[in-house]
């Protein structure tokens, strides 16, 4: 069992949740997060004066899956969440050691 | 005629109330863009008013309604508001004057829609001078200043050829020219804060009664006559758009403040003329062509993001051409087609359909002019995170 962090555009949301939703993965925790990454944030010139955007809107997609399933998940969200430029974003495949229902206590695998 | 007490503490509550329709008009699109522009759509709203003031105490005034020159522009009579005094017909000129400058404010605002999320601020600050100087001021003289419509018959009571139509189109030749927002048509934009678009619809709502009411410039029958057609046309178009919309899914909240919108443009031409039932029918009308108008641009792909052409633009027209209909004598002097005078239907094509034609290249042309000359839109990465961070150096992120 592997837990995915996938933090990427905003924009691409919808995107990505539709592909992983054709894929069969439907379970996941999303929230609005700011972030940066190895760019450092965005430099802008405005009228000669250096402004820095160091903290920029991110999504966070957080989804727990079986072992196989990581690398068709990984490629999903990188087909759908992908533009090339820097700022795409980066995604963590994390160990999980149990996972039980809430509802009942029962451990799952899943 | 000396001056009226009650006639112009009215106009001069009337001329606040309009005032309060431009960020009224910043909220109503600010809670439709995404959140990192949404200090700019409502400071845009704010920057619009308080240029066109400036420009309207120098010569906006005095080219609107200066003496006459060929029927096209006024003269420069009341240059910086030389001999516009506290004395007039009525109410004080003075008054007059400020009460017309609260329109010009709102229409620059109402332009905004065409350029929301992607306009380079200085830009819109350069744009804006020679819009309500080139298209507004002309546009203003033609129809109150005694210009051509106003000597051919055209009817306008409150601005919908001034107003509407100009804002409407010129949105829509500012939209082709600054071209679409990054991303547009390829994932959602969804509205970020539709509370925000209801307290702003609100707003016009609410401001809309000094906008027609304050029109009759007296306080009197003809005030209030407009006041309540004004209100009905309103209803009839919220009611009318959700209907539509509720066809075809949910019906929106949104839908249903839009329709409100476009049956309160829809009347402003005809407010003075028209009795309660043609305002049902102008109302329901406006509700469904903005409707229909919102449909056909997304079809299109045209990103006039806020659809000011679909609501202002296509409302104001009808609105127009709805005056020469359903004028009658028994309200403002005038028949027009179904009480028999089919003459006043074409002298409002003909006046909706000049400003139509004046104000859509007019538009076109200074956008362009500016575009070549200091570039209208934002760099791809200042419009990547925002304008309210890129132009204005702010975060509603505390």
């Amino acid at each position: 069992m592997k837990k995915i962090e996938a933090i990427f555009r905003p924009e691409k949301r919808d995107k990505v949740k539709t592909a992983l939703a054709e894929n069969g993965f439907f379970a996941m925790t999303v929230s609005d997060v700011r972030g940066r990454g190895a760019q450092k944030g965005i430099q802008l010139q405005y009228r000669g004066k250096r402004m820095k955007v160091d903290l920029i809107p991110k999504i966070k997609i957080e989804m727990v899956i079986r072992d196989d399933d990581v690398p068709k998940v990984i490629g999903t969200i990188r087909a759908a969440a992908r533009t090339g430029k820097y700022g795409d974003g980066r995604k963590f495949v994390l160990p999980v050691d149990q996972s039980a229902m809430v509802r009942t206590d029962e451990f799952v695998s899943d | 005629m000396p001056i009226d007490s009650g006639d112009t503490a009215f106009i001069l509550i009337c001329t606040a109330l309009v005032m309060l329709m431009t960020p009224g008009v910043g909220l109503f699109y600010g809670g439709m863009v995404r959140k990192k522009n949404l200090i700019s759509m409502i400071a845009l709203a704010f920057i619009a008013f308080a240029l066109v003031t400036i420009q309207w105490t120098f010569v906006g005034y005095s080219l609107a309604f200066g003496s006459d020159i060929g029927g096209f522009i006024g003269g420069l009579d009341f240059l910086g508001l030389n001999g516009v005094g506290m004395e007039g017909d009525g109410i004080p000129d003075l008054l007059f004057m400020v009460f017309q400058l609260v329109f010009a404010g709102l229409t620059l605002a109402i332009l905004t829609s065409g350029i929301a999320e992607r306009i380079k601020l200085s830009s819109f600050i350069i744009f804006g001078l020679l819009w309500t100087t080139l298209v507004y001021d002309p546009l203003a003289h033609w129809a109150w200043g005694g210009g051509w419509a106003a000597s051919l018959g055209a009817l306008d009571f409150a601005g919908g050829t001034v107003v509407h139509i100009s804002s409407g189109f010129g949105a829509l030749a500012l939209a082709l020219v600054i071209g679409k927002r990054a991303g547009f048509g390829q994932y959602s934009m969804e509205p970020h804060n539709i509370p925000m678009t209801l307290l702003g619809g609100a707003l016009l709502w609410f401001g809309w009664f000094g906008f027609n009411a304050g029109s009759a410039l007296a306080a009197n029958g003809l005030a209030a006559s407009a006041f309540v057609v004004t209100n009905i046309s309103a209803a009839a178009g919220a009611l009318a758009w959700m209907g539509a919309s509720w066809i075809n899914g949910k019906p929106s909240s949104l839908g249903m403040i839009s329709g409100g919108i476009a049956g309160l443009v829809a009347i402003t031409p005809a407010a003075g003329f028209v009795n309660p039932m043609a305002a049902i029918v102008i109302g329901v009308v406006a509700g469904l062509l903005c409707y229909a108008a919102l449909l056909f641009r997304v079809r299109k792909g045209l990103d006039e993001s806020l659809d000011a052409w679909a609501i202002h633009g296509m409302g104001g027209l009808w609105g127009a051409l709805a005056t020469g209909i359903f004028a009658t004598a028994a309200i403002g002097g005038v028949d027009g087609l179904i009480y028999g005078n089919p003459g006043q239907f074409v002298i409002q094509a003909i006046d909706a359909f000049v400003a139509m034609g004046y104000a859509f290249g007019v538009t076109f042309i200074l956008a362009k002019l500016v575009d070549m000359t200091i570039g209208l839109r934002v760099t791809e990465e200042e419009e990547y995170v925002g304008l309210d961070i890129s132009q204005h150096g702010e975060s509603i992120r505390a």
